[in-house]
């Protein structure tokens, strides 16, 4: 080993703690995504019994079945992908332009805008709701889903990011190059800017990604029809529905986690670190 | 601008004047569509706001000018500083500990002598990429009110009665404290690794060659580089904290009992529940300022404790 030992405990007693405290840090984070499944495959007179089911029961198929007969589980599932990645790809092309222009291109009242957007990110969401839910009614976006596509592009912090990221990743002299043989400021974009800023795409993508998927109370407040509800507020209605079947409920919260803990676990890497490198930066 | 060549810089002072304005017309158009947005889903909003927060209206009818009585309105409900009360309590309990938990968990994570340190980063970790929904569905079924809840049956095995959980001022608070400290936790023990990573290994050798021990090495090395990343999270969990909306919605199932409402909660309950459209303007303009003097008290903080330090963050 090159590094030096930080905090090695000398004797065993000190590696038993340290190994007590992770595992059971562990089984705590984990131990509710297995009780999750366990209910989602218990019938509901199991679930209601003391002491509750441990093991996995054999009701999977039919909580799903009665998932799907309570709420659009598939419809909502797809209403969440088209929103999320409309927004997602949408605000990191909106980032990217504004950020290569406020990191490269010179022009009047620029350092003044820029500031002007770093201070937008200090007003709370909340504040405007219920105008913005007006505006939103007023143009008959209500159960549509570009009342959450199109607001959702505004991004303060990822222009922010994106001009950090573009003024250290490219150098002047290529697009001054580039501009020597003709290029098209959108082409030195297009064509150098973008390639160069991959990884801030795939890292600003997620972070963007995972808070629409997320969302809950703009998608709650605009979206009224079934029809238009995000997985969030679907799953919302299924655990206020009257019958309160515990092994349907679960059986919708965990078919709506396992996509999320599939896509993390395969890229567990840079998923925390572009959370914390967007956290850290900021 | 640096040129290479001098026939380059003559090429330049050839085309400059139309470059310049080139470079301001990409700029303008380029950087324009964030300000066309926001001037509509953000500016005018929150503009609006201010002049809604003095009107009583119900979303449809006309708007009557209310003075500030809409702020009158809800100093005097109780409910309005309930959830007030609400809302720091619950944040006090799932932030603080949570904090605490978090750094124990990052020193142990970044302890040379571990295996499996990347497992234990994951399982840790997972919490935070469910949604907010799940997770509150989840707990409120742990937290059931009923003897065969997950948390009641456990409290069973040693003679405690069921708690009726969304019923009692504590059993309330406690339950989305828990949510909101499970979901977290693995996100702060994360930020905090990172921090504890940026420290360079000589200053811990060095201090080892002095003969400090490894509480002396904590309080005088690690706590201080830290810095930075605890006041990062402090910040970000107290905004979170002010913000806690989605846990007692899903707890309370729709019927939000004052043992948990929190302000965006009374917030959304006055407007789209009651359309009580002015007055839950003015909870948003105390919300804003609430927000606005924690961040401002932060700014503050932060500056004068980072002065003559190298920044980390």
């Amino acid at each position: 080993m090159k590094q030096v030992a930080i905090n090695q405990p000398k004797k065993q007693p000190g590696r038993f703690i340290l190994y007590g405290l992770l595992i059971f840090a562990g089984l705590v984070s984990l131990f509710p995504f297995y009780w999750m499944f366990v209910m989602a495959t218990q019938p509901n007179h199991v679930i209601n019994q003391t002491p509750p089911a441990l093991l996995p029961g054999a009701e999977l198929v039919t909580n799903f079945t009665n998932v799907l007969g309570t709420i659009d589980f598939f419809g909502a599932m797809m209403n969440s992908l088209i929103v999320s990645v409309a927004v997602t790809a949408g605000s990191l092309f909106l980032c990217s332009l504004a950020g290569f222009a406020f990191a490269k291109l010179k022009f009047k009242g620029r350092d003044v805008l820029f500031v002007l957007i770093l201070i937008t990110m200090m007003i709370p969401p909340q504040l405007g709701l219920i105008p913005t839910y007006y505006i939103i009614s007023q143009l008959g976006w209500l159960s549509d889903l570009k009342a959450i596509i199109v607001p959702g592009l505004i991004n303060a912090f990822g222009i922010f990011w994106m001009r950090q990221y573009i003024k250290e990743a490219v150098p002047d002299e290529l697009i001054e190059a580039a501009r020597i043989d003709g290029c098209s400021i959108f082409r030195v974009y297009w064509n150098i800017v973008t390639p160069a800023i991959l990884p801030a795409f795939a890292t600003l993508g997620i972070i963007v990604f995972m808070n629409v998927w997320n969302d809950f109370l703009w998608p709650l407040v605009v979206l009224q029809d079934q029809s238009s509800h995000t997985l969030q507020v679907a799953l919302r209605a299924l655990s206020d529905s009257y019958n309160r079947d515990y092994g349907m409920i679960l059986s919708g919260t965990f078919w709506a986690t396992v996509p999320l803990i599939i896509v993390f676990l395969l890229f567990n890497k840079a998923f925390i670190s572009s959370l914390t490198q967007g956290a850290v930066k900021s | 601008m640096v040129s290479n060549s001098e026939k380059y810089t003559e090429k330049k002072a050839r085309r400059s004047l139309s470059e310049e304005k080139r470079h301001s017309i990409a700029g303008y158009l380029f950087v324009s569509p964030f300000f066309i947005l926001f001037a509509i889903f953000g500016l005018f909003p929150m503009l609006f706001s201010f002049y809604l927060a003095f009107f009583k209206w119900n979303g449809l009818g006309e708007m009557t000018y209310n003075g500030i009585n809409n702020f009158t309105i809800i100093f005097n409900d109780p409910i309005f500083w309930k959830s007030i009360y609400n809302t720091v309590i619950i944040g006090l309990l799932g932030t603080v500990p949570q904090l605490i938990v978090a750094f124990l968990l990052a020193y142990a994570l970044n302890s040379q002598v571990l295996r499996f340190k990347n497992t234990f980063r994951v399982a840790i970790f997972m919490p935070y990429v469910t949604s907010i929904v799940a997770v509150a569905i989840l707990f409120s079924i742990i937290f059931n009110n009923q003897s065969f809840g997950l948390v009641n049956s456990f409290l069973g095995i040693f003679g405690v009665e069921p708690i009726v959980f969304t019923q009692s001022e504590w059993g309330a608070k406690i339950a989305i404290a828990a949510m909101i400290f499970w979901r977290w936790v693995g996100y702060n023990t994360i930020i905090y690794l990172a921090g504890m990573q940026s420290i360079s290994n000589d200053l811990y050798e060095a201090a080892k060659i002095d003969g400090a021990t490894l509480t002396q090495q904590l309080r005088y090395i690690t706590l201080p580089m830290l810095k930075p990343f605890v006041l990062f999270t402090v910040f970000m969990g107290t905004i979170g904290s002010l913000q806690i909306f989605t846990e007692p919605l899903i707890f309370f199932g729709g019927n939000l009992r004052e043992e948990g409402i929190t302000v965006v909660a009374y917030l959304y309950r006055d407007a789209f529940e009651n359309n009580f459209f002015g007055t839950a303007s003015a909870v948003a303009i105390v919300l804003f300022v609430i927000i606005m003097v924690f961040s401002v008290i932060n700014l503050l903080v932060t500056n004068r404790l980072g002065r003559g330090k190298a920044r980390k963050a």
